[in-house]
């Protein structure tokens, strides 16, 4: 189960909206071992693609001194999908790489960048085995 | 002296958990077999037949390796070497 407060939710959906049609992406880190997600960090998507997303190599090495230095954990790892549903795709599986984290999915194909409902959820995704969690606001 | 190899949280299994190891070599190369000799198997989940993998990203210092000779990066006793999966997908 995901445990996330409501404005990290909104951040979220209103970067995901921001971005569309490109997909964006981004991390929230916690303190180390809390699973606690607390520090939004969007990223850019260097390939800035409606259909593929990758964090910018030095943008990537910064965070992940940034958060060793705070004793951080990237507990939530998030992108959106702009014309499919918030489910991992192929590639989200095969290039998952951190198997602690909650792997956020946003869904922007019904409204695009404007309000209006949105499609959240939330997964685990170890050595290529997906399982959707509950999120919890809290 | 050492080569510092910063090593993330999914190759820890490679290293009994360990988040650093130490290594030697002159390039980025010999510095990955002298890792494989000691945590057999990390080699070929960094480096393919093509050379570094696509979606594994090596930073010698402050450099990504890409930018620089790739696996035949030059590398000293000192230098810190970072290894992070890409965060990508589709």
């Amino acid at each position: 189960m995901l445990t996330i407060r409501q404005d990290l939710v909104d951040a979220m959906v209103a970067h995901a909206r921001a971005d569309h049609p490109d997909e964006a992406c981004g991390v929230i880190a916690g303190p180390a071992g809390s699973d606690r997600p607390e520090r939004f960090v969007p990223m850019v998507n260097a390939a800035r693609s409606p259909t593929f997303y990758e964090f910018d190599s030095m943008d990537l090495l910064r965070l992940y001194r940034e958060m060793d230095a705070a004793d951080e954990d990237p507990v939530v790892v998030y992108h959106s999908h702009t014309a499919t549903e918030a489910y991992p795709s192929r590639t989200d599986i095969s290039y998952a790489s951190e198997p602690a984290a909650h792997y956020v999915l946003v869904s922007t194909r019904e409204t695009g960048a404007e309000d209006g409902p949105y499609e959240l959820r939330s997964f685990r995704i170890v050595d290529g085995v997906v399982t959707e969690e509950e999120i919890r606001i809290g | 002296m050492a080569i510092e190899v910063r090593i993330p949280t999914i190759l820890r299994t490679y290293t009994d958990g360990a988040r650093t190891v130490e290594g030697s070599g002159e390039t980025l190369r010999s510095l990955l077999d002298d890792l494989e000799a000691r945590h057999p198997g990390i080699h070929d989940r960094i480096v393919d037949d093509a050379g570094l993998r696509r979606f594994v990203n090596v930073y010698v210092n402050d450099e990504d390796v890409r930018f620089m000779a790739g696996i035949d990066t030059p590398v000293a006793d000192g230098d810190v070497v970072t290894v992070l999966p890409a965060v990508a997908g589709g």
